[in-house]
């Protein structure tokens, strides 16, 4: 016993999860969006992929270098964000828009607050309103699926599924087979919904996410969607909600961590999804109604803190 | 009154690995060692004062230390020999206590006093266990007296026998089943009959096929409906053997905040414990050994073996053929609640159900990353607590808060670190914070 030992608190043993265990796992559950898409929008879609992940890969590490942080690039989370940054964008854009969004993403939404669990709206969501914002007619203009095999002089673009609903734009409207497999126009990553499920399942077997998020947003945007006369399966299906609802309002950072401050969350954006839906200017609402219910986060915590083992409820 | 037929849900917890290697091998007795040292603090509760003085010849069961106090246990030699030193120690939490050090005579002649004690009223038998030095020998080192002085308000109708042993590595109550197993139904029907308890629960987790094996077979047996024991079979999650969650999982009762068991009508004796009480009650010999699990990673034949209390931990490893590996970390108990020490020469204690002894790659830990909100934590414990603000709020000293998040409740159990991808100092933290708690007083 000549060397010092290591004296510490328990417990001396650990699981073995990681965060960068985690992160990989969301990225494998990304993975048949991401092919989905290069599939359905072309190389040009794999090339935004490419760009933006490794703009938030570069931002992540020049952040922290420029704030004297540690390196976490190994953490995996900014490829994530770049994944997800690049499935809400429509394959018309300029890379270069995608370097701006993932530079915002990264630099302004995350390491601005703290870096990975301290930012309170998702980075890539975020990054996408404020590209909607500053970018519209390039952040809403679709392309029609499979355009880059197109030989004949028609027009390459189209309305997406909920536009046409909106406005009444021109385009036809592609059947609910075609919506289910992503032939549609729409934002890279969500309009194959399949492979969105299947990224949903891996995630829920896996223990990384709870289905209690998704299941809730899609319960409430459905019954919604039914009490308003419209199609149900269509609302399901079109826009970005399977894509919100399984990788987005999912986020660990800015979702509530108890159960029941899950369902109060997720019933909440499907709400906010629906109003926008109807009643908004917008043809879409995924995106604002999960930021906004990341700012209400930490309100939904303390409202649905869990009970203590033998405490007994305060009547007030 | 009935028993229940499946364990009650209980929340939280973590899939900890069992490497119960030793669970097969049948414990081997320590020969006497060359010297024997009994800190005086070897139980919760008051310290014990020395009875005896450098250069008294001691004999084997001898009582060498008692206290006034109600919460205490008395300490008995467990070798014969004399007294050579009553010097300061550093037990394995750090603080300091007078020991009584023995060198042992070779002989372990056996007191002539001992005696087996006589039974006639029920608080005959907190006296008895009293004297028995028995404390809680599930690693809390409770004084069991305390437990059986049963108060005519808090009458208690069930006896649960704990028997979960949900700590890796841990074995010693397994093999105290399968070794000793009339004893424990021995020890349970003497204190259900001077206790005048209606229901015996004997809770095991279920990876002790053997053990469950041998107690079924006994309790099968019995064909008086009043004198049946339920062996109650439960998941093999940790810590299904905390006091608090083994409770609620064989009888669905919660302790309130800040109470004991006997406050939901419980009494939570380990299995050990009550096999030890039915040896004292028929030879009157006191606790002065134990069987300890001994293994990890740096241990070359990890068995169980049955030590004199006090024998240094240096002595007992060697008997199990030394260290395999440079050990770069020393537990006294399982890895998710043991105290690591700083070396091997500390003494046995009373309640200490196990030394492990961790090689360099078992020893290592990631460095803590950011918290990343996930939930595992919150998912974890058992008392639904929320470890991951309890670590902030004990962090930023705010008293106020973490009583408001009730970080009071933590038993520590460690299934919140355990289940932590970044590694979190978690049960460090909420234990700072339970301090600070203690120092600011309550409001």
């Amino acid at each position: 016993m000549a060397e010092k030992m290591i004296v510490s608190s328990s417990p001396h043993i650990k699981s073995g999860i990681t965060t960068r265990k985690i992160m990989l796992d969301v990225i494998i559950a990304l993975t048949p969006a991401a092919i989905a898409s290069v599939i359905i929008f072309g190389p040009k879609a794999l090339l935004l992929i490419v760009v933006s992940v490794a703009s938030c890969v570069a931002s992540e590490y020049v952040s922290r270098r420029v704030m004297k942080r540690e390196n976490t690039i190994g953490d995996l989370s900014a490829v994530v964000t770049g994944l997800l940054l690049a499935f809400n964008v429509p394959v018309g854009v300029s890379p270069f828009i995608v370097i701006f969004g993932g530079i915002t993403a990264i630099v302004v939404v995350k390491q601005m607050f703290g870096g990975i669990g301290q930012n309170f709206v998702n980075p890539a969501l975020t990054a996408r309103i404020i590209l909607m914002a500053s970018f519209p007619s390039e952040m809403s203009t679709w392309n029609k699926p499979f355009y880059y095999m197109q030989t004949t002089a028609d027009a390459m673009t189209t309305a997406s599924p909920l536009g046409i609903l909106k406005s009444g734009a021109s385009g036809t409207m592609p059947n609910l087979l075609s919506m289910f497999v992503g032939v549609r126009a729409g934002c890279l990553g969500e309009t194959c919904a399949v492979a969105l499920i299947l990224g949903g399942i891996y995630l829920v077997y896996r223990k990384i996410i709870s289905p209690v998020i998704p299941l809730c947003y899609i319960g409430t945007v459905a019954v919604l969607s039914l009490i308003a006369g419209r199609d149900v399966l269509f609302d399901l299906l079109a826009g970005g909600l399977l894509l919100g609802a399984i990788f987005m309002a999912t986020d660990y950072a800015t979702s509530p961590i108890n159960f029941k401050g899950k369902i109060v969350y997720a019933v909440g954006a499907g709400i906010i999804t629906m109003l926008i839906r109807i009643f908004g200017q917008l043809p879409e609402g995924v995106s604002f109604s999960i930021i906004l219910m990341n700012i209400l986060v930490p309100h939904i915590e303390r409202l649905t803190r869990p009970l203590a083992f033998g405490k007994e409820r305060v009547k007030k | 009154m009935e028993f229940p037929v499946k364990p009650f849900l209980t929340h939280g917890g973590a899939d900890v690995p069992p490497r119960k290697s030793t669970e097969q091998i049948e414990s081997a007795i320590l020969p006497p060692p060359a010297q024997v040292v009994l800190p005086m603090q070897q139980h919760a509760g008051a310290p014990c004062a020395p009875l005896v003085k450098v250069g008294d010849e001691v004999l084997v069961g001898q009582k060498i230390a008692d206290s006034d106090a109600f919460i205490s246990a008395p300490i008995h030699a467990s070798i014969s020999g004399k007294v050579t030193a009553i010097k300061k120690v550093m037990l394995p939490g750090g603080q300091f206590s007078d020991a009584v050090v023995i060198d042992s005579d070779g002989e372990m002649k056996i007191s002539p006093d001992l005696k087996p004690p006589v039974l006639e009223t029920p608080s005959d038998l907190a006296k008895a266990a009293r004297e028995s030095g028995l404390v809680g020998l599930g690693g809390a080192g409770f004084p069991t007296h305390v437990k059986l002085s049963v108060q005519k308000d808090k009458p208690i109708d069930t006896l649960i026998v704990n028997a979960a042993e949900c700590e890796p590595y841990i074995t010693a109550d397994d093999r105290e089943i399968i070794e000793n197993t009339q004893s424990i139904f021995d020890g349970i029907s003497v204190v259900r009959r001077m206790l005048k308890i209606e229901r015996v629960i004997l809770a095991v987790e279920e990876n002790k096929p053997d053990g469950i094996r041998k107690l079924k077979a006994i309790a099968d047996g019995e064909t008086n409906a009043e004198s049946r024991i339920c062996i109650l079979t439960l998941p093999s999650r940790y810590p299904q053997g905390a006091e608090k969650v083994l409770i609620k999982a064989c009888t669905n009762r919660e302790i309130p905040i800040g109470k004991l068991p006997a406050d939901v009508g419980c009494l939570v004796m380990n299995v050990t414990s009550v096999a030890f009480l039915a040896n004292y009650l028929k030879t009157g010999m006191p606790l002065v050994k134990k069987r300890v699990t001994i293994d990890g990673s740096a241990i070359r034949n990890p068995q169980n073996v049955i030590v004199p209390v006090g024998t240094k931990i240096a002595d007992v490893v060697d008997f199990c053929g030394g260290y395999r590996a440079e050990p770069k970390k020393l537990l006294m108990g399982g890895p998710m609640m043991g105290l690591s020490l700083a070396d091997d020469s500390l003494p046995i204690l009373k309640q200490n159900n196990g030394i492990l002894a961790f090689d360099e790659q078992e020893a290592r830990m990631n460095k803590p990353t950011s918290c990343i909100r996930c939930g595992r934590c919150v998912n974890s414990c058992p008392m639904n607590l929320i470890p991951t603000q309890l670590e902030k709020y004990s962090n930023a000293k705010d008293i106020e808060k973490l009583q408001e998040y009730d970080v009071m409740d933590c038993m520590e159990c460690g299934s919140c670190a355990f289940n932590c991808p970044a590694g979190r100092p978690l049960v460090q933290a909420i234990r700072l914070g339970k301090g600070l708690v203690k120092a600011g007083g309550k409001k």
